[in-house]
């Protein structure tokens, strides 16, 4: 009865191995190749910024919450950041009940990074008083339908959610935040960072696996990039890569960040 | 009584607007989204699938597990992601509410897992989600003697209204809010009762005519979404 099915078949992911052997994927994509990309913005009214990103079947919500608080001992002058990601049982039956796994923590630390190291938000500003008081950024991630590639979607959904995003109205005198009322955008820079993950499958390197590529992967690399410029890397699974491929993944990420910053861009200046 | 005025103008036995789809997680075996106002519900069935570990099997019937979650940004203050004593209970709450509609029997040492998240709140989050796992579980097709209909009836002050906004929940004159989430079959059994705030069993009992009347209304919309996704197919 159940169409629940937790693992790709051996056979499926040899034939898709073989499949990539001529460049071909079962979808008809290539290599290079993201699938359809639809950005909702504004999907729940309570967040400061939030956007549904779906990538084919994969889908995900980001929302942005903002509070006062205390800032880091060893970072009194700047704000704080903070991504947590939940990759929900709701969104797929491989997604367990219970503390985070290994993978939902990655995920979040992932996206962190890609956002912090880049410098987007100008964490300067985001003081009020120094060594007192700044404005703390949660950056939260729900998985809705895992069908691959969720860390993409999460990267794109915190950036677009981001530059959405207002800050609540901040009563300095009575240390009260308004949570409902918005007040100035989030404090940003000019970078635009993307986390574009690339996956090796035999000798080829892939974009945006479904979820059956994902499990084929034999290994992967996140590029944390902004207009050519790599502020986050992470290379996950144990199989090793060739330096070769480490620069033919950036170079296949460079050209996924201006073909996905395009798309992004007008969306963000549409109504 | 002196004429009393809902916040947002509607009537006393007026609920807000519902939305309702099915069928918005494709890997579940069933999903349904359920909207009523600002609140939005989304809700996911996996199973019946063999019940790991072994020994929580159950060779006489099937086990029903839910699982509330609310999504960290859909309230005003960021909420800690993860469960929490609240959801737990709005959990079991919500196992207790559909488990009578459902013939377990049929499955032996299997699971139906049932989880509810929360994607925006604005009161009756428990009822939504509810109303969307109603639909999920038909639209996966689990055999069902009936639908649950479930709606927030309350009493501002001392004016019993249906379906209570987070504003009117957090109503403060005269007597305040009472908060009572009712969810029940479609030829009224009662399947889940809560009740927090101040009446007297009068006043109860209209208020649960009211949802009665409530969930004529959301019947139909559960009907009509379910029948929609046939159509799409």
């Amino acid at each position: 009865m159940t169409k629940s099915i937790n693992t790709t078949p051996e056979v499926t992911i040899k034939k898709i191995s073989e499949y990539l052997k001529i460049n071909k994927r079962f979808d008809g994509r290539k290599t290079d190749e993201f699938r359809e990309l639809i950005i909702e913005k504004n999907v729940s009214n309570k967040a400061e910024g939030s956007v549904r990103v779906k990538l084919g079947k994969t889908e995900v919500i980001v929302g942005i919450k903002a509070d006062v608080a205390e800032p880091y001992p060893d970072s009194p002058d700047k704000g704080n950041l903070m991504v947590t990601a939940e990759l929900l049982p709701l969104s797929s039956s491989r997604f367990e009940l219970g503390p985070p796994k290994f993978d939902t923590i990655e995920l979040g630390r992932i996206i962190d990074r890609g956002i912090r190291e880049s410098g987007i938000i100008d964490v300067k500003k985001l003081v009020i008083k120094e060594g007192e008081k700044v404005w703390a950024i949660f950056i939260d991630i729900y998985s809705i339908n895992d069908d691959g590639n969720l860390l993409d979607a999460a990267g794109i959904g915190a950036l677009v959610a981001l530059k959405l995003a207002k800050l609540p109205k901040y009563n300095e005198k009575e240390n009260k935040v308004l949570h409902d009322q918005h007040d100035k955008e989030i404090p940003l820079t000019d970078v635009n960072p993307i986390s574009i993950t690339i996956h090796k499958i035999g000798n080829k390197l892939i974009v945006d696996p479904t979820r059956e590529e994902e499990d084929a992967s034999e290994t992967r690399i996140t590029i944390g990039i902004s207009d050519g410029v790599i502020s986050s890397m992470q290379k996950g699974n144990p199989v090793p890569l060739k330096d070769e491929e480490v620069f033919e993944a950036i170079d296949l990420a460079d050209k996924t960040w201006k073909e996905l910053f395009k798309k992004i861009e007008k969306i963000i200046k549409s109504k | 009584m002196t004429e009393f005025k809902r916040p947002d103008g509607r009537k006393e036995d007026e609920m807000r607007e519902i939305k309702a789809k099915v069928g918005i997680v494709p890997n579940a075996d069933g999903s349904a989204m359920y909207q009523s106002g600002d609140t939005i519900a989304i809700a996911a069935v996996y199973g019946p699938k063999k019940m790991h570990p072994q020994h929580k099997q159950d060779p006489k019937r099937g086990v029903l597990r839910c699982t509330y979650n609310m999504n960290s940004f859909s309230v005003s203050e960021r909420i800690r992601p993860g469960p929490s004593r609240r959801s737990t209970e709005i959990s079991k709450i919500i196992e207790w509410a559909l488990e009578p509609v459902l013939d377990l029997d049929k499955f032996p040492n299997t699971v139906i897992d049932v989880h509810v998240n929360i994607i925006q709140a604005d009161a009756g989050t428990r009822c939504a989600g509810i109303n969307a796992a109603s639909m999920a579980l038909a639209h996966a097709g689990i055999p069902m003697k009936d639908l649950i209909l479930s709606i927030s009836v309350g009493k501002l002050d001392k004016t019993v209204v249906v379906d209570l906004s987070k504003e009117e929940e957090d109503f403060e004159e005269g007597e305040g809010a009472t908060d009572i989430p009712i969810s029940m079959t479609s030829s009224g059994d009662l399947t889940h009762l809560q009740l927090d705030g101040k009446i007297n069993s009068k006043q109860l009992k209209k208020a649960i005519e009211m949802a009665r009347k409530a969930s004529k209304e959301i019947y139909e919309v559960q009907k009509k979404a379910l029948k929609e996704s046939i159509n799409l197919e």
